[in-house]
């Protein structure tokens, strides 16, 4: 299922504004892919447009290649709406749908494209994607309940349960942690270390410990100034960015030594 | 930074450092002070000869430069400041209760004397003089709104979510959203006139239907709903509907099993007052639809009686003698009042009912 992403010359603009420049990438499978560096550096505009995304911000738009499968994604016969259906995302924040209950939030996906499923089926995808986000056994008695009603990290693993009952074959995770506490970050990245032995995960994070601690290849990004689009500086297996990062500029974003 | 004065701030401060307790008046105070003001103001009063008009302003008066007067010697100035503002705010809010309680009395004493069986059975087909009812004009003014309640809302719903979701901020957009603010400030007049007019050319003159009025009212109802709808959609955060993208949900389907979901308690809730704000018009359903006596079910065929205006001919033309069309005109008020009530309950209960639940 996991497939093999890969970045050529991508520009990504917000109207006429470059944000990002020319970055070359690729992004191994059944491996977690840790984006780092400063804010407002394009890491999250580069996720979002690797499952087209970006393009929902009205006025932005990509040049450059991002092929998965043979298949560039940013063809123009290519339906952004299939490839988010291979290509599925967690965001920052966790943004459950208000109105569903956890077993709805989890069949959202299903239901909402108006995909027929028999209930036993659709039952047995309900506990296979929450198993997978290691929230069954949290949620099993209350799964008619509003999925608004759990704990900020439950809300961020159910909203994993969701993106994982697609099947998609990538996992994009802009920043999944930043909202909760050590235990849930705890929780999220044990998921992780697991759902990679299924999955491609991508995942933008300011923790570098997280990056250290759950990838095993890690991309730097930075941007050389004020107003300047953000770059693709370095990109190496965590341990050889971690240790002995081949630019000055990751060196000292790393130690801290930043600026 | 005063250095004038030659003192650090932290002396300047320590100058003005207030004690945190302070004398404070009892709870009662403002009622003993109420009472004593009307005391005032009826000995004052009384002995020119008055009215109870004059003894609430008179007490009000005299309450505030009493609350006023006591709470500064008591209390200091911003105590005295919070009781003379808080006592303000309470005599608006009786002043603007006045006409609002006027109106249901009257209505109620008024419009009793006929709220009964024969008025919610019986229409006026034959009836002279004593008698007769409004069902004609209930189930008239039930069609008219419906029907128009049917026109308004999908046209209403569909101009928001494309305003919201789709228009952005091109041309066509803000023109849409100028003239629906200007069509929010249409006199109802307008609109009945309009839609006779248009009936003129597209039947013939002296036309009269129910579906006139119908139109007529949802040309004053659309730019409601649109503005009601817009914002509620507008409510709706952005997460849900990257949310829903992310799962790989078109964007027709984010919309409708998403967005208009989401919002569904806030849209419900608007186009119900919608309804109630228009099911009260006059002027238009005179001009459009007129009246009759008796009960027509079919708004393309017709005259028919509508409330309002089935209220407004039996009170200026009661017939002889007089008094049984203006107690008929009473409660046919009476019924539309109760009927905006319920309207407006109805909408509460939506927004309830549909409203997300968060909680375990």
């Amino acid at each position: 299922m996991a497939k093999l992403i890969d970045v050529s010359d991508l520009n990504i603009y917000y109207g006429d504004f470059l944000a990002v420049d020319s970055v070359n990438m690729t992004i191994e499978p059944r491996a977690v892919t840790a984006l780092i560096g400063p804010s407002g550096c394009g890491k999250s505009t580069f996720l979002r447009s690797l499952n087209r995304m970006h393009e929902v911000i009205p006025g932005a738009r990509v040049e450059g290649k991002v092929v998965m499968d043979g298949q560039d994604l940013y063809d123009k016969d290519v339906d952004p709406v299939a490839v988010r259906q291979h290509i599925g995302m967690v965001f920052q924040r966790p943004n459950p749908f208000p109105t569903m209950s956890i077993y709805e939030n989890v069949a959202a996906g299903v239901r909402l494209n108006a995909k027929r499923m028999k209930k036993s089926d659709m039952d047995e995808l309900v506990e296979s994607s929450l198993r997978g986000a290691n929230l069954w056994n949290e949620v099993k008695d209350r799964l008619d309940k509003p999925g608004m009603g759990l704990s900020g990290g439950q809300q961020q693993r159910l909203c994993i349960a969701r993106a994982i009952a697609i099947r998609p074959s990538v996992l994009l995770m802009d920043e999944p942690c930043s909202a909760l506490d050590p235990i849930s970050t705890l929780a999220v990245e044990d998921l992780i270390g697991e759902l990679k032995n299924e999955y491609t995960i991508v995942i933008v994070t300011h923790n570098m410990q997280q990056a250290a601690r759950v990838s095993d290849q890690t991309g730097f990004f930075n941007l050389s100034g004020v107003g300047k689009p953000g770059q693709l500086v370095e990109m190496d297996s965590t341990s050889t960015i971690f240790s002995n990062p081949s630019q000055k500029a990751t060196e000292d974003y790393i130690s801290g030594r930043f600026g | 930074m005063t250095t004038t004065t030659g003192k650090s701030p932290r002396e300047v401060l320590a100058a003005v450092d207030q004690p945190l307790s302070k004398a404070a008046l009892p709870g009662w105070t403002p009622w003993a002070l109420l009472a004593a003001s009307v005391l005032v103001a009826v000995a004052v009063l009384l002995p020119g000869g008055t009215s109870i008009a004059a003894v609430a302003v008179l007490t009000a008066i005299v309450h505030l430069v009493l609350t006023g007067a006591v709470s500064r010697a008591k209390e200091g100035p911003r105590k005295a400041k919070d009781r003379v503002v808080t006592a303000l705010v309470t005599i608006a809010f009786l002043l603007a209760m006045v006409p609002l309680v006027s109106v249901v009395w009257t209505v109620v004493s008024n419009g009793a004397a006929r709220f009964d069986a024969t008025f919610f059975t019986w229409s006026m087909q034959g009836v002279l003089g004593e008698g007769g009812g409004g069902l004609h004009a209930i189930w008239g003014t039930i069609l008219v709104t419906l029907i128009a309640t049917l026109i308004s809302v999908p046209v209403g719903l569909l101009t928001a979510v494309y305003l919201v979701e789709y228009g952005g901020k091109s041309t066509l957009a803000r023109a849409i959203t100028f003239l629906v603010d200007v069509m929010t400030g249409i006199p109802s007049i307008v609109a009945g006139l309009f839609v006779a007019a248009l009936f003129v050319i597209l039947v013939g003159p002296g036309t009269k239907l129910g579906i006139m009025g119908s139109i007529a009212l949802s040309v004053l109802m659309i730019p409601v709903v649109v503005r009601s709808t817009e914002e509620m959609l507008k409510l709706v955060p952005n997460d849900l509907r990257e949310a829903a993208y992310a799962l790989g949900v078109p964007k027709w389907r984010t919309i409708i099993k998403v967005v208009l979901r989401t919002s569904i308690s806030g849209i419900a809730t608007g186009i119900t007052l919608a309804v109630a704000r228009v099911a009260g018009e006059t002027a238009p359903l005179l001009v459009t639809v007129g009246t009759t006596v008796a009960t027509n079910f079919n708004p393309f065929e017709g005259r028919m009686a509508t409330l309002p205006v089935y209220a407004y001919y039996s009170y200026t033309q009661p017939g002889v003698p007089p008094q049984p069309g203006i107690d008929r005109a009473w409660t046919a008020a009476l019924v539309l009042i109760i009927l905006v009530m319920a309207l407006n309950l109805a909408a509460r209960m939506i927004s309830r009912f549909f409203s997300p639940k968060a909680g375990r």
